[in-house]
């Protein structure tokens, strides 16, 4: 019963949404309030009408509802209750779901919290976010039925993938999704400022907040996969280029350069052109991942849902919005001139290397992503284009960023003097580059990574930390350090966070040791400075599966550090088999053991890694989040939204 | 949901990637197989590389590479090698040749391209007269103040 109402309240937002993408932008062009007012109620029952049949479908996995055939395919009775709620979301349908509910939510923020907003404008911008919700409400009412009922219900279902059964894992996707799915709020106030005919500084005020929030969700959502790739499946790889991984970076990156051109446009109104762009190819971007991900056209070890029907579905959803957008940006674009008037050293400049360097570092991992279909259907060669080619065509732009980003952040508004700059930062290029003599002295022979990423690092970091005391005024005094606004306070620590991550991820993948051998149980073994010894192995068991669990014992310099349970699952209702490495975690250094098969002579295969500073990447990226949530905070935003409250009248329609 | 499983089970369980057994003794010759490794895509599995898969294939190939090595071959030609034997799907760095080229001179054509665009605006920027501010109204806002002061 509450399947049908939930699917009943899926058709009814679905009915909504298709008014809704057409009455407001009538009521907007004729200047009807009536019709430019109905966004509003609309977008919010809209979302509360899709939360509803999500609210149905959560209870039919809670409930183990095996009528239903998206449950009997990825759920099972056993499960533990937080995956039977995650499992909503882990397969094509109700993570579609999810995706639409997103969409919804965020059209009823912007009814909500959009008050300061010109009338016509919101009703434009909730028209469009609705025109966005029908594509995927079709699709998933024509393609991809989560309500989908079954003849003859099972006993039981058939589990959810191991790999899933994560608590990393069971939140990675909503947080992406509310990453992907805000791109289109972005795009929703690019396209609707783009019929509005009007970009101005106000307009950079109120789509930055969307987009940063879209940025910090994206960037929550890529470091908890990462993270999950590095303790779950078992060397601790945390990047590995793969299609479904570059589609979430892709977006990631233009949302980066999309965030900062949207501050040129509202300090300095300029490059206000090329931010509507950026914020059309953007959610370009969420929707050609969706398509990577749900079409099997590029191989990836993620894919899923893999059917060609769909594919075509989402590829015309994708066509019909870049395309139109971009028609009409190519209409519209020559009536939004740029005002401000600056130097070629200023701060304006440097955000424009800054968006140069990001757009073309996307345009670089896509090109990559694509090449082996391109090929493949163009000269018939049949390639791979693997993590060697990335690393090597992608890391170059991140260093060039690195090395200009603490400059850029320091330059003057208008007009600046390089010198006068650089003399400002000239103690940490020092202590940098001290740092990265010293590492480089020590480590005779081994890559060039560790010194240059650590460069970077110190560079990177100490730059912020100046480029925040620099605000405090000219004597500097920490009583104004703490009155600062949130958006000084976010930039630095955002910046920061990069830099902390680029040291992180240099550090690791130079340094890193492992230690490949078959272990006699009892005699002990040294990997770096650490002593393992394998006690005992056991069988254990789970409550949906069966584990071989070994108890090896660490020290280190004659001081235990207490026992490790690397462990081998096997799921016997999935019939898949899962590693469960081991980990002590450390600032300085994890220490990561993986159990293998057991050996003709009684030893077991033991693999042992110390991998320094692998807690910082994610580290740093969760500095970058919380540098967002402080940007995102800042008074200015929730000031100016009700700061210009222009008679609607006084907008020039055309 | 079937397909997906069987993929992931090609391509879960790396764990037991490399064997103690393939390991070489000599510590210098294994260092090359490992970074060789890295550069080759196991066939039967997803963007994975040898050195990561578990897949037996993906063992014959780290066995052979190994054995190249070995025989006294310098790393291009156990790479050639094995080329000529599963083509060019196998390298995960595309052959910088032929179309490839495009797909290697992308990001610097771009880049050049990029930053002579940003180039031409930031100059034109530096160059251009300050606009006056859009501050003078429209037909229409005259018409509505002409009508307010006319009561």
């Amino acid at each position: 019963m509450i399947t049908e109402l939930g699917h009943f309240a899926l058709i009814l937002a679905f009915m909504i949404a298709i008014v809704q993408s057409v009455v407001p932008l009538i009521g907007a062009a004729k200047r009807w309030t009536g019709w430019m007012v109905f966004a509003e109620p609309a977008a919010i029952s809209q979302f509360l009408l899709t939360a509803f049949s999500f609210g149905a479908l959560v209870w039919a996995f809670t409930t183990s509802d095996f009528s239903l055939r998206i449950v009997v395919e990825n759920s099972h009775s056993a499960k533990p209750m937080i995956y039977k709620i995650s499992g909503t979301w882990g397969n094509h349908e109700g993570s579609m779901l999810l995706w639409v509910l997103i969409v919804t939510l965020f059209g009823a923020m912007a009814a909500l919290f959009g008050g300061g907003l010109p009338p016509t404008l919101k009703a434009r911008v909730l028209a469009v976010q609705s025109a966005v919700a029908v594509a995927f409400f079709a699709f998933i009412l024509f393609t991809s039925n989560p309500f989908d009922r079954l003849a003859v219900a099972p006993f039981d279902g058939r589990d959810l993938n191991p790999l899933l059964q994560d608590p990393g894992l069971a939140f990675h996707p909503p947080f992406l999704y509310l990453g992907y799915v805000g791109l289109s709020m972005s795009f929703s106030f690019a396209v609707a400022a783009l019929i509005e005919g009007r970009v101005d500084a106000a307009w950079g005020r109120w789509v930055r907040p969307w987009t940063l929030a879209a940025w910090v969700f994206l960037t929550i959502g890529i470091a908890l996969g990462s993270w999950w790739a590095y303790y779950e499946l078992g060397w601790g790889g945390f990047w590995f280029w793969d299609p479904v991984e570059n589609a979430s970076f892709m977006p990631w990156l233009l949302a980066a350069a999309l965030l900062h051109s949207a501050i040129v446009v509202e300090k300095r109104e300029a490059l206000k052109s090329w931010t509507i762009l950026l914020a059309i190819i953007a959610f370009g971007f969420s929707l050609i991942g969706t398509f990577i991900v749900r079409s099997g056209l590029l191989t990836s070890v993620h894919a899923f849902a893999t059917d060609p029907e769909r594919g075509v579905f989402i590829l015309m959803i994708l066509v019909f919005f870049t395309g139109g957008a971009l028609t009409l940006f190519a209409a519209r674009a020559q009536t939004m001139e740029a005002k401000g008037v600056f130097g070629v050293v200023s701060r304006e400049s440097a955000l424009v290397v800054n968006n140069v360097l990001l757009a073309v570092s996307c345009f670089v991992v896509f090109v990559g992503t694509m090449w082996p279909m391109v090929a493949e259907m163009m000269f018939d060669r049949t390639l791979s284009v693997g993590p060697p080619f990335f690393n090597f065509a992608f890391t170059p732009f991140m260093v060039l960023l690195g090395l200009v980003l603490p400059i850029g952040a320091l330059l003057p508004w208008k007009r600046g003097k390089l010198g006068k700059t650089a003399w400002s930062l000239r103690y940490a290029f020092l202590l940098a580059l001290v740092v990265a003599l010293l590492v480089w002295a020590m480590q005779t022979g081994r890559s060039a990574l560790g010194p240059v990423g650590l460069f970077l690092g110190v560079w990177i970091t100490c730059g912020a930390i100046i480029d925040l005391w620099s605000r405090t005024g000219r004597k500097g005094s920490l009583r104004r350090l703490f009155r600062l606004p949130g958006a000084d306070w976010g930039k630095a620590i955002a910046h920061t966070g990069l830099g902390v991550t680029i040291f992180a991820i240099a550090g690791l993948t130079a340094w890193e040791v492992e230690d490949i051998r078959v272990a006699q149980p009892g005699a002990p073994f040294e990997v770096g400075q650490f002593t393992l010894t394998l006690e005992d192995v056991r069988r254990v068991q789970g409550p949906n599966y069966f584990s071989t669990m070994a108890d090896i014992s660490v020290e280190t310099n004659g001081r235990s550090l207490g026992m490790l349970h690397p462990e081998k699952r096997d799921y016997p209702v999935a019939r898949m088999p899962t590693t469960e490495a081991a980990i002590d975690y450390r600032i300085w250094r994890d220490l990561y053991v993986v159990i293998g098969d057991q050996q003709a002579d009684g030893g077991w295969v033991v693999r042992t890694y110390i991998k320094p500073f692998a807690n910082w990447i994610w580290a740093g990226c969760i500095l970058m989040a919380l540098g967002g949530v402080f940007s995102l905070c800042d008074r200015r935003f929730r000031v100016a939204a009700g700061a210009r409250k222009t008679p609607a009248s006084g907008v020039p329609a055309e | 949901m079937k397909r997906l499983i069987l993929i992931l089970l090609l391509w879960v369980a790396p764990a037991y990637a490399v064997q103690p057994d393939e390991v070489l003794d000599d510590p210098v010759l294994e260092q090359r197989a490992r970074d060789l490794s890295a550069e080759l895509r196991c066939l039967v599995c997803r963007n994975e590389s040898i050195d990561e898969s578990n897949a037996d294939l993906a063992r014959d190939l780290r066995l052979l590479v190994r054995e190249r090595l070995v025989a006294g071959d310098s790393d291009e030609e156990a790479m050639a090698f094995i080329v000529d034997r599963y083509g060019e799907y196998v390298l995960l760095r595309p052959q910088i040749s032929g179309a490839n080229l495009m797909l290697w001179l992308a990001g610097p054509f771009m880049l050049l391209a990029a930053a002579g665009m940003g180039w031409a605006f930031v100059r034109n920027r530096s160059r251009a007269q300050a606009v006056e501010a859009d501050d003078t109204l429209s037909d229409e806002e005259k018409e509505r103040l002409r009508k307010i002061l006319d009561g």
